[in-house]
Formats: structure tokens, C-alpha cells, sequence
């Protein structure tokens, strides 16, 4: 069927099953919305800022477990969604971006919003299509979905010029995809799998280094069912926070530069790291000397580049974590004796008696892991929890009892601030069915904070807990540890009328200061169901313990930080 | 650790932005690039690239793997046994030189005078990296008046 290349990209997006897409038109991109203007199979959101439309659209991807859509314009509207597309890159979030360009003719004249996209994307993508002629169009969108999704996932960007999406010509969407140079290897090695299995069956002191790839393979079930009938302790990374399920016996904790003792300790001590799609980032790591010591390492990801860039690596397994773990149930299921490990889960629960993730909590003052408790008690597993970045970000993926994966959207890679109130949008617009709360700092919520009208505009509810401690909190805990309290420009006393900010752009505000408040607070925007502020008042100078310090190794940690 | 001297190959889809990709992945994870050379191969949609680099086997097997998550990329060669050749051209005032004594250096590395003016010559060698480093030092002794070498092409033994 003929058709412009501006229809050819909406029937594309139909094609891939898409629901929603997030965006922002202008210029270079007018052919386009016009024909979404003409349908009505997906719906659109306009986000107010084009980097927003990312972020959602990369938290709908987080949640859904689907490929996320977004759609910018040329120049400026490419350059805001920058930020988005490497944030999405780093946590490998499946995510199709399609931006407008000016024509193919203007291209390389300094033309009117001309950037050149696909140069400056290309770093913070997986991989890239600038359109040349309209014939290319339906492979490259069709590969584009494809390369999304598959393998390691990752956001692509497709570049169409204005006078592409204004041609004519045949579309035939392709059924398949056959990119001879990309193949992904899902399966794992068997021969490695079984080496695998004999060194866990040696082992004295395995664990589970859960990350997110976890995740992203859908592979909560298998994990779980690996250390279980293995008895194996797992910690999980901050992008796996769920996998296990908090209430899981065989859950350690989160390790890391703000992880738990034992989770840590687990890390340092343990002669056997089975890592699931886990890549040993600097911040789980600490000093890389000092890290894993006396372990062995089974490192199974489905990107080969992830293996033995960190550390060196024992068992290399290239594939699909979920497979992959199944194919190790397979053969480890009869063999395992779980009370092998028995003295090791039983020191693993010492070292948390001993130095349990705790904080002192206070009837002055609000502490801010209190809030996050009381949401955990509050709304538990009814909840999508998306965060921003800094200290409410690591008291959320401390204190949070996450019980199932997806549940928790957080930007963990790049550490976007102002990610979390697109995200919330995101998380809401997939799952429809929870409360969507976006845990924030007085910092990041300011990030984005034009979003409240994308919110109110389009009646999606999702609640603001805005942990406000008057400070950029979490380069305040640097400043008071490493830098001698001079507070450089970290102070936010001075701050906007959070509840008429919020009401402004059609929500709700609650200003709270006690924790009969906060209740009171949380129940009534739950009931309101509407885009709301609830503006916490927290004890200004509290700390995100333990700590390992920036290079320091795992098990010295900051438990407590006293005033000098 | 001890950073090695290695020649890959990297076959590629002979397509728009694909140097941009490979040098734009040397360039962001601050892996060095000796020398890089680049053709298309006759009768294909593919382009051989050859690139010098050093690095410890670390970084070695990283700029491997990387270059492999290249969607473009088919085929990355870590060459071990291989011919590996490379050209330069010396451009001389005739002045300053005898013609038979460029021609019996040149020849010593596979070469020889390639065209010859009113003024000057140039000649041509075509060898081993290190043996046209030897190349050029010799030449030295004649007042190059322009050198431009070539880059590395090698192909597995």
C-alpha cells in the first residue's frame, strides 16, 4: 500500500503493538502528528518538556516490559531528549525514539534546528538511523523495535528528515529481521554451564550478585527458584531491587557503596559470585583490589562486553538470564544438598543482627527513612515506587519493601535528576492498576517539575513525596564527610510554595511536618487521585548509611558518622 | 599491566557513519588508535578496516567486544599470524641525492622509486610498520622533503 512516511512511521508504531507514545511536536517533526492526529489506535501524551516524554516513556518500558516510544522534533527538541536516551542506555531500557530532521537537502547547511542527531547520539544509543530514502524507511523502524528489545536491550533513535515523512511511496513491513551482523547469543554455552554448576556444588560460600538484567529477562521466577532450592543467600542491585522479594529469607540485602553490612560483608567473603546480569559498577564494587577476594566468579550476562571488563572472571556464561538459570536448575536441582551452605547463611544472618540497615528514628523531627517505611506499611505492594536521584534514592532502595520486580523505576546508571516525575507518568500510564508514588528531594523534583501539567492535564494521579531536607542532601553528606562541612552551594533554604506550585498546575499540596501528617497526607491523595505534593519536612542533616566511601574497599564501612 | 601492540581487523557493513562509529568508540572509551586504514572490499557490501592499537590485554579483549556490539560490525579479527604491510612514500629534491642511491635503499624495503620531476622524485616502500620506521630514519640522511605514510593493511596467515 502507498502511503507518506509520516503514516509509515504511525503504522509502524501500531504494528509493534504500541499503546502510548510520549512527545513533544515541532517543526521538522509536523508531518508526523499530523497523521497521529488522523488515528486513534495509540494514544499520545504530550509531555512540556521533550526530555520528560523520554523518561516516561522509558519508565512505561521499565514497567511494561514492552519497547517505550518517544517523539522530538529536530535541533533543540533532539537535544533535550539527549539526557533521556543515556539514561535509558545505561540501565539498558528498550526504548524507540523517533526525531524529526530537517530535509535531506538542508542537511550540512547549518539549516533552522539542525543538529546533527545521529553524531551526538551515538554514544548514549545502541544503535542509530539517520533516514536517507524513503525505501529504507519500514526495515529501519521495523530493526530499530527489533534491536530495542532484543539482545541487551537499549534505546534506538531514529532520525527521519521532514521531507522523507512527506514522500510517498510502499510500505511492506517487514515480517522479520535479518541483520546479518547482529546476532545475539541467548542460549549460554553448555559446556560452561556445567563447569558452572560443579564449582557451585564445590563451593562453601556462594551468592547470588542479582542485577538487573534479572530484570529485564523476566527471570524473577527462575532466580528465585535457584537460590531456593539451592539455598543459596542473593543480594540484588539497585536495579534489581524486587527480584527476590523482601519478605525472602534467602535475601541478604542491597550491596554497595550505601549497601547493607551483611550484603557487603556477603561480597567480601564469599568464595563463589554467581552474578545475573549484574555488571560490578564502581558503586557495588568499591576498591577493585579489595573486592571478592577469595571468590571465584560466575558472571552470566547476555552482552559479552560486560564480562571481564570489571573483574576477571572464571566462568564466563554469554546469555539470556532467564535460560540460562533455567538450564542451571535443570542440572543442579538433584545434586544440591541446600544444608551445604547452612554455616554460611547463619554467619550472612549474624552480620545482620550485628549491623542491621537501621536509623534512629525521632518524635521531634521527621526522620526520612521513616517515610519510606510507613509507605512500605502504607501501601506496600500495591505500589509502583519511581525515585529521582540522591539521598531519597538510596533510602527508598534501603527501606522500600519491594516485593516483585518492575515495581521499583529508578535511574541507576546515569543518576538523571528529575527523572522520577516523568517516570512516575510512565509507570502510571503501564500500569494503571498501582498507586504510583515517585519518592523525590526538594533537588530533582525541580528537575521536571513541569510535568505536574503533563500530569493534571491527562488525569494521571501520581503522588509526589517530596523527602525535603532545604538542601541538595546527598553532596551535603559528601561535604560533611569529605569536605569539611564548607556546604558549597548545596543550601535550598530558599524554596517555592510547594503546595501552591502544585496546585498552580492542577494538583493537590500537603505541606507535612508531623507523621500524623504525613498519614493523613498519604491517604488523602490516594483517595483524591490526582497529581499531588506531599511536601515532608525531614530532619535536615541526616545521612544515607553505611558508606563505603568513593574507593574504598566493600567491608570498611561507614556504619555511623559522628560529629567531630 | 603491559600494554601490547595489536592489529585488528574489523569487517563492516559498507554503509553511512560506520568510521564514525568505530573511531567515535575508540575516541569515548579513550582507546588508542596507532594507525587506521579503510576500504571497501571488491564485489561486497562490506568494508575492511585495519586498526593498530595498544593497550593491556584488558583493553585489548574490551575494544574487541565492543567493536563486536557495533550493529554494523560482521567480523572482528585479533591477528596473531599475520602479513602485515604498510607503505610509505618520501618525496626528495634531486638536488640533494643521488637517483641510484634512493633506488637501491627503497629496494632494500620492498619499494623503489615511483616517479621522478624536474625537481624531485618520490619513492615508494611497502613493509613491516617497523621496518619502514627503519625506512624513514635511513631516508633521513636525504632531506625528505615529504613523507606520508599509509597505515597498517594485514591479512591472517
Amino acid at each position: 500500500m502507498k502511503m507518506s512516511g509520516a503514516q509509515m512511521v504511525c503504522e509502524a508504531i501500531i504494528k509493534e503493538g504500541c499503546k502510548y507514545v510520549f512527545g513533544y511536536p515541532g517543526g521538522a517533526i509536523m508531518n508526523v502528528y499530523d497523521e497521529i492526529y488522523k488515528q486513534d489506535s495509540f494514544k499520545h501524551i504530550l509531555t512540556r518538556h521533550e526530555q520528560a516524554a523520554v523518561h516516561a516513556a522509558d519508565a512505561y518500558a521499565r514497567v511494561s516490559g514492552e519497547v517505550g516510544v518517544a517523539m522530538v522534533t529536530s535541533g533543540p527538541g533532539f537535544t533535550n531528549a539527549v539526557t533521556g536516551l543515556a539514561t535509558a542506555y545505561m540501565d539498558s531500557i528498550p526504548l524507540v525514539v523517533i526525531s524529526g530532521q530537517i530535509p535531506i537537502s538542508l542537511i550540512g547547511t547549518d539549516g533552522f534546528q539542525e543538529v546533527d542527531a545521529v553524531g551526538i547520539s551515538r554514544s548514549c544509543t545502541k544503535h542509530n538511523y539517520l533516514v536517507r530514502d524513503i525505501k529504507d524507511l519500514p526495515r529501519i523502524l521495523k530493526e530499530a523495535f527489533y534491536i530495542a528489545r532484543s539482545g541487551r536491550p537499549g534505546p534506538v533513535l531514529v532520525d527521519i528528515p521532514k521531507d522523507i515523512t512527506s514522500q510517498e511511496d510502499e510500505f511492506n513491513y517487514p515480517d522479520s529481521v535479518d541483520i546479518p551482523t547482529y546476532k545475539p547469543s541467548y542460549k549460554g554455552n553448555n559446556r560452561q554451564i556445567k563447569k558452572a554448576v560443579d564449582a557451585i556444588l564445590q563451593a562453601k560460600k556462594p551468592l547470588l550478585y542479582i542485577g538487573g538484567g534479572t530484570v529485564l529477562s523476566n527471570a524473577y521466577k527462575e532466580v528465585r527458584e535457584l537460590a531456593k532450592i539451592c539455598g543459596i543467600p542473593a543480594v540484588e542491585t539497585l536495579m534489581a531491587r524486587g527480584v527476590m522479594g523482601h519478605d525472602n529469607e534467602l535475601l541478604v540485602g542491597m550491596p554497595g557503596m550505601h549497601g547493607s553490612y551483611a550484603s557487603n560483608m556477603a561480597m567480601s567473603e564469599s568464595d563463589l559470585i554467581i552474578s545475573l546480569g549484574a555488571r560490578f559498577d564502581d558503586r557495588v564494587t568499591g576498591k577493585l583490589s579489595e573486592f571478592a577476594k577469595y571468590a571465584d566468579i560466575i558472571h552470566i550476562d547476555i552482552d559479552p562486553a560486560n564480562i571481564g571488563k570489571i573483574v576477571d572472571v572464571d566462568y564466563p556464561i554469554v546469555g539470556d538470564i532467564k535460560i540460562v538459570t533455567q538450564k542451571l536448575i535443570e542440572q543442579i536441582k538433584d545434586k544440591v544438598k541446600p544444608q551445604r551452605y547452612e554455616v554460611w547463611r547463619s554467619i550472612l544472618k549474624r552480620y545482620d543482627e550485628i549491623h542491621p540497615l537501621t536509623f534512629e528514628d525521632s518524635n521531634e523531627v521527621i526522620k526520612p527513612q521513616w517515610v519510606i517505611k510507613r509507605l512500605g506499611e502504607i501501601v506496600g505492594d500495591k505500589a509502583t515506587i519511581t525515585s529521582d536521584v540522591g539521598q531519597h534514592q538510596m533510602w527508598a532502595a534501603q527501606f522500600y519493601p519491594f516485593s516483585r520486580p518492575r515495581q521499583w523505576v529508578n535511574s541507576g546508571g546515569l543518576g538523571t535528576m528529575g527523572y522520577g516525575l516523568p517516570a512516575a507518568i510512565g509507570a502510571k500510564t503501564a500500569d494503571s492498576s498501582k498507586i504510583v508514588i515517585n519518592v523525590t528531594g526538594d533537588g530533582s523534583i525541580l528537575m521536571n517539575v513541569q510535568e505536574l501539567v503533563t500530569a493534571a492535564e491527562y488525569d494521571i494521579p501520581v503522588i509526589n513525596v517530596i523527602l525535603n531536607n532545604h538542601f541538595l542532601g546527598m553532596v551535603r553528606q559528601w561535604q560533611t564527610f569529605f569536605y569539611e562541612k564548607r556546604y558549597s552551594e548545596t543550601d535550598l533554604s530558599y524554596q517555592p510554595d510547594w503546595k501552591k506550585l502544585v496546585e498552580a498546575c492542577g494538583g493537590i499540596g500537603y505541606n507535612v511536618t508531623t507523621k500524623d501528617e504525613f498519614d493523613k497526607a498519604l491517604n488523602d491523595a490516594i483517595e483524591k487521585k490526582k497529581v499531588t505534593f506531599i511536601n515532608v519536612a525531614v530532619d535536615r542533616f541526616e545521612n544515607v548509611l553505611p558508606m563505603v566511601p568513593a574507593g574504598g574497599a566493600l567491608y570498611n564501612m561507614m556504619l555511623e558518622y559522628k560529629e567531630r | 599491566m603491559q600494554k601490547v601492540r595489536r592489529v585488528i581487523s574489523v569487517i563492516v557493513q559498507n554503509e553511512a557513519q560506520v568510521l564514525a562509529r568505530v573511531s567515535g568508540l575508540f575516541a569515548g572509551r579513550g582507546y588508542n588508535i596507532d594507525s587506521l586504514t579503510v576500504a571497501s572490499i571488491p564485489n561486497s557490501h562490506m568494508s575492511h578496516m585495519t586498526i593498530v592499537t595498544r593497550g593491556s590485554a584488558r583493553v585489548i579483549e574490551q575494544i574487541i567486544k565492543q567493536l563486536h556490539k557495533l550493529i554494523p560490525v560482521y567480523k572482528v579479527i585479533e591477528h596473531d599470524s599475520m602479513v602485515e604491510k604498510e607503505m610509505v612514500l618520501i618525496k626528495f629534491a634531486l638536488k640533494d641525492i643521488n637517483i641510484a642511491d634512493i633506488q637501491a635503499l627503497f629496494e632494500a624495503y620492498n619499494g623503489g622509486v615511483v616517479n621522478a620531476g624536474e625537481n624531485m622524485i618520490i619513492a615508494m616502500a611497502a613493509d613491516e610498520s617497523k621496518r619502514i620506521d627503519h625506512c624513514i630514519e635511513a631516508a633521513q640522511n636525504y632531506n625528505p622533503i615529504e613523507i606520508v605514510r599509509s597505515g597498517v593493511v594485514a591479512m591472517e596467515r
